[in-house]
């Protein structure tokens, strides 16, 4: 069953404005961060999308921004990516579906190994 | 991170992780249609997946995050969304419910994910033998086999390191020139 699919149910869908696609597809460990023009806003902002900027001042995962604003997975994506729509954040790239190269993994080896 | 019930995926995620294990769900809605097209009922039935998951900073700019596996094996979409893009996985297996860590080992042979088996040791003087597990699981030799204490940051780091070396060998092996 694809979660993303157009059956899925997501209540609260006053957080998202009804919609349940996000616009981008963003993988569970994705990094965002708040944009310097975002924390310029963020007096502006309101309800969800003003805690994820603050959340978001360094980076953070896509998977924390859910758990810490309490929603499901599904409506943080939709959130982030209209943010992220918006130029309000930043998303880092990740790595792709396929795994990490070679490079990355030996990046990752010495760091475990003196961590 | 993945396993049967009760065998210490969490633990293992809060023995490594810098922040305390946090949760986040996704939610599955499944529909069923009635084989009696006249009638047109359409059921549908909305289902909550939970997963704990947890962070290590391994170098500036590098960052693990570890996935547990939602608890009921069924839950195989989520599966799908946690090893798209991972590393690879850790089995955590329990020798006295040993069938438990099955539905894991298959579903990561048959995704050809790389994959480590951890048997966490509950007691210091009940160690199982590891080439009877490797057999009873129906292990292939290449695949990393190794005593754990999923309490214990330094036997996490362990797997990981195993883990990673063992992905990057893999790695190494199926790029080209």
């Amino acid at each position: 069953m694809n979660p993303e699919g157009p059956d899925r149910l997501v209540r609260p869908y006053l957080i998202t404005g009804g919609r349940t696609q996000p616009s981008d597809e963003l993988p569970l460990e994705t990094l965002i961060e708040a944009t310097p023009h975002a924390l310029d806003l963020v007096g502006t902002l309101r309800f969800e999308p003003r805690r994820v900027v603050e959340l978001c001042r360094s980076p953070l995962s896509l998977a924390e921004v859910a758990a810490r604003i309490s929603v499901p997975l599904g409506v943080a994506r939709v959130i982030v990516a209209d943010l992220a729509a918006e130029d309000l954040l930043k998303i880092h790239r990740t790595v792709p579906a396929h795994g990490p190269d070679v490079p990355l993994l030996e990046r990752l080896l010495d760091g475990l190994s003196s961590c | 991170m993945a396993g049967g019930f009760g065998v210490g995926k969490t633990t293992a995620v809060g023995s490594i992780s810098e922040i305390d294990p946090l949760r986040t769900e996704a939610a599955m809605t499944s529909a069923s249609v009635g084989v009696d097209d006249t009638s047109g009922v359409d059921a549908k039935t909305t289902t909550t997946v939970a997963m704990d998951f947890g962070r290590l900073t391994v170098a500036d700019g590098l960052v693990l995050y570890l996935f547990g596996t939602p608890g009921q094996d069924r839950f195989w979409f989520m599966w799908d969304e946690l090893t798209r893009g991972a590393v690879g996985a850790l089995v955590l297996i329990d020798t006295r419910r040993l069938a438990d860590g099955f539905p894991a080992v298959d579903y990561f042979e048959q995704r050809d994910l790389p994959f480590l088996v951890g048997v966490n040791v509950f007691d210091p003087n009940h160690t199982p033998p590891l080439e009877e597990v490797r057999t009873a699981l129906a292990l292939s030799d290449d695949v990393p086999l190794m005593l754990c204490d999923a309490r214990n940051r330094e036997s996490v780091r362990m797997l990981l390191i195993e883990l990673t070396s063992h992905a990057l060998k893999r790695a190494k092996a199926a790029r080209p020139g």
